[in-house]
């Protein structure tokens, strides 16, 4: 990232470009995700051992890609609250329709991508078309769902599906040297977020951006605005309908299952510094916020923290964390007034320096700034940098950058 | 625009904390019971004297019909019943706190033949029933329903809670018409009678004398519960946690949602800090992923204590583990229309009756499997239905009424 500005190559300058990043709103995340995984590691030095860490990266990948298909709804300016309820349906469907028998796996696995891509296609018409706020549509469409699932289990577990089946969120590719087994979850979440990044940088990707950003302006510019939101809603379905079979593996059948998991993603995507309302985030961002989030939860396995006051600590924690993430998004946004319009958006494979608020260009002020990301978003609006001439002090949404594709 | 997707913003950072900051728990079910206790029971479960009660009758030989337990009673106090002696079909009403797990599922199916039993008989003329859905609000309501414009002959009502619903069941009572309570209590006298298995400190401290007895002084037992805040429930760990202390096992306890995925996770990370060498559980809904985490992380089988739920018994059969499987004895379903019966013709019933409750052990399993051969996963052994008309039919199907 420091060979983004080679001009500028001294060590200072770049010390403070590196922190900078980390405390910028994609940055943060990571940051808190090492934090965390350091502080686990602390506690159970075995944590880092390669074969335990797959097994961890394997216990995320639902939440994951959850947050994955949650990130294009966001992005795109809307909310999709029916992708815990679109998981726990999948996992019923899956095991009352496979049963023990192997053989119904596939058909039973197609019913299933066909129901999520229909759950996804009826929100995003009714939000297209007869303009319900997203809020609304999803929050029904987790409630009809839900109510489904119990009237066809009456509340309880019905038996697991066939063992097959659930070999793809439980088992994986055995006697692999170092980390012994390779889960088929870790194959499925590096192939949905290479996916995802992949989707976001293409023009379609782009376009979801835009219309989160300035949905007047997208529509002026002749997208197909219905088109580009219903396919939003479709792609988040479809993410919790993959997250349910790998669930269905990993835990098996229970109607809890899935419970929570739309806040969760929802949570995840803000801790990775997307914005809610749409317009800016990184996908890679918020798959890390899942990592973070689950991270906690471990840490305080680890930690021993007693089951009374669990929930306590954690609503603590995600409450700080999101404020920070937060904060350092307002900063930016404010900074970003600041930043010149002509910033060619090259360095795609990286969050780069050029991303964060970064008013105080002097290397005094920068080198520490996590610990006080509210001074120096306070800071911009009173001092433009002379050195870079920004004469539009913009209101929030003038610029219309749409970072969320690199 | 803006405006819309700040209070949004708003809507959805407040749902998400208390999603989140709650996500071990059911909040239909804690927020009031939490209210009830932190007024009237305090925090602390442990209570001495039903302890050493429920352990006593633990050891008592049940009086009652040969055979049909769901009759049987342990230490009964009669009371007379005469005044409510009365020809005819009565019209029962039942205030239930809901279906929401399989055990409250089985329980019901059983209570619906037996119902169709005692229609036929002409004691029952018909049951209303309302489900409250795990709320405490919604089951007041239903049962002032029933006072007031239910033309009920009989209440039955099973709690969601037990100090919220005092005050709803005393209304019951005032009406002069029987009031049936059955397995979770309240904290009146008032009922007709109280059906219940001997309680949750019986199955503590079953399942924790197991545990000690196969386990070394300073083993590791993970114990996974479902939520806090129900008598039945706490009154389990209450007394397991005890016994533990004394034993000097080490003990750490986690509320689960029942949700399989949060049971793995816990496991597995109790697996990643070191052995774990026992497991016990307030229920057994959810065992069968806590065995797969030990299957999954390539580690030795736990001694386990699960419940009678079929799947447990199952998989403790196939992977041969050291196990017990309590039992809260799912045939009480039965019970509370057999004493309308009792009722009505003027016999007398027990006060408090305190049905048997004794686990499935290791020798006994193959039995309870057979006997249950073809149910459901979900379906508990000791459901004690064997003898009414639908079996084995309807609870292979378990189709919810």
């Amino acid at each position: 990232m420091t060979a983004v500005t080679p001009e500028r190559p001294s060590a200072g300058r770049r010390l403070a470009g590196f922190a900078r990043l980390l405390v910028s709103p994609r940055g943060a995340v990571f940051l808190l995700l090492a934090v965390l995984l350091i502080a686990i590691t602390a506690l159970n030095p075995s944590f880092a051992e390669p074969g335990q860490f797959i097994r961890f990266i394997q216990r995320v990948a639902p939440v994951a890609i959850v947050a994955i298909g949650q990130y294009f709804v966001i992005v795109g300016g809307e909310f999709d609250l029916s992708m815990g309820s679109v998981v726990t349906a999948q996992v019923v469907i899956a095991g009352n329709l496979i049963g023990q028998d192997d053989a119904r796996s596939v058909p039973v696995l197609a019913l299933m991508l066909a129901f999520g891509a229909l759950v996804g296609l009826v929100n995003g018409l009714i939000v297209s078309f007869l303009k319900v706020p997203s809020f609304i549509v999803t929050l029904g469409m987790m409630l009809a769902l839900l109510g489904a699932t119990l009237y066809w289990t009456g509340g309880a577990a019905t038996g697991n599906p066939a063992d097959g089946f659930r070999q793809i969120g439980r088992g994986g590719i055995g006697d692999l040297p170092v980390i012994g087994v390779l889960p088929w979850s870790v194959l499925i979440l590096a192939v949905v977020l290479a996916a995802a990044i992949w989707f976001a940088r293409r023009p379609f990707g782009r376009t979801i951006i835009a219309l989160g950003d300035n949905p007047v302006t997208a529509r002026y510019s002749g997208t197909r605005t219905w088109w580009v939101k219903t396919s939003t809603f479709v792609l988040s379905s479809l993410s919790a309908t993959v997250a349910g079979v790998l669930l269905v593996g990993y835990a098996g059948v229970h109607p809890s299952v899935g419970r929570g998991y739309e806040f969760t993603a929802i949570t995840a995507v803000v801790l990775g510094g997307v914005v809610l309302g749409g317009g800016r985030g990184w996908v890679v961002a918020a798959a890390a916020g899942a990592f973070a989030l689950e991270a906690l939860f471990t840490l305080l396995n680890f930690a021993g923290v007693p089951s009374t006051y669990r929930d306590a600590v954690q609503g603590a924690i995600i409450i700080l964390a999101v404020a920070y993430a937060a904060t350092t998004v307002s900063a930016r946004r404010r900074g970003r007034a600041l930043e010149a319009p002509a910033d060619a958006p090259s360095p795609d494979t990286e969050p780069s320096p050029d991303t964060e608020p970064s008013p105080d260009t002097t290397p005094a002020t920068g080198p520490a700034p996590e610990t006080s990301p509210a001074p120096t978003a306070k800071e911009p609006d009173p001092s433009p940098d002379p050195a870079r001439p920004a004469p539009i002090p913009s209101t929030q949404r003038a610029d219309n950058e749409t970072k969320g594709g690199s | 625009m803006r405006r819309r997707f700040t209070v949004a913003s708003a809507m959805v950072g407040a749902l998400a904390l208390i999603a989140l900051a709650g996500c071990t728990t059911d909040p239909n079910v804690t927020a009031p019971t939490d209210d009830a206790d932190a007024t009237e029971e305090s925090v602390e479960w442990f209570d001495q004297e039903l302890y050493d009660k429920q352990d006593a009758e633990r050891g008592v030989t049940p009086e009652g019909p040969e055979g049909q337990p769901w009759l049987q009673y342990i230490n009964a106090e009669f009371v007379d019943t005469s005044q409510h002696a009365s020809e005819g079909a009565k019209k029962a009403c039942f205030a239930n706190a809901s279906i929401s797990n399989p055990w409250r599922q089985t329980g019901w199916i059983t209570m619906n033949e037996q119902l169709k039993v005692l229609q036929e008989q002409g004691v029952i003329s018909e049951m209303e029933t309302r489900d409250a859905q795990d709320s405490d609000d919604t089951q007041i309501a239903d049962i002032d329903y029933f006072i007031n414009e239910g033309n009920c002959d009989v209440f039955v009502i099973s709690p969601n809670s037990t100090a919220a619903m005092t005050p709803a069941v005393e209304r019951a009572c005032d009406t002069g018409k029987p009031v049936i309570v059955f397995d979770r209590g309240v904290q009146t006298d008032c009922p007709t009678t109280f059906i219940h298995p001997i309680g949750g400190f019986a199955w503590g401290i079953d399942t924790a004398e197991f545990l000690i007895d196969e386990l070394d002084e300073g083993a590791k037992v993970v114990a996974l519960r479902i939520l806090p805040g129900v008598d039945v429930l706490e009154q389990r760990w209450a007394a397991a946690e005890k016994l533990f202390d004394e034993a000097g096992i080490e003990a750490v306890d986690y509320f689960t949602g029942a949700d399989p995925t949060e049971i793995k996770k816990i496991i597995s990370d109790e697996l990643a800090k070191g052995d774990v060498h026992g497991v016990w559980m307030d229920a057994g809904d959810g065992a069968v992923a806590a065995i797969e985490a030990f299957e999954d992380a390539g580690v030795d089988y736990p001694v386990m204590t699960g419940e009678d739920e079929m799947s447990f018994l199952r998989k403790w059969k196939e992977t041969g583990l050291t196990g017990l499987a309590p039992v809260y004895s799912n045939f009480q379903w039965r019970t509370p229309l057999l004493a309308i019966q009792k009722i009505f013709a003027g016999e007398e019933v027990p006060k408090e009756w305190v049905l048997p409750q004794s686990p499935i052990t290791a020798g006994e399993v193959d039995q309870y499997l057979e006997a249950n051969d073809g149910m459901p996963d979900g379906h508990y052994a000791k459901f004690g239905g064997e003898d009414l008309p639908g079996y084995p039919q309807v609870w292979q199907d378990r189709v919810i009424p």
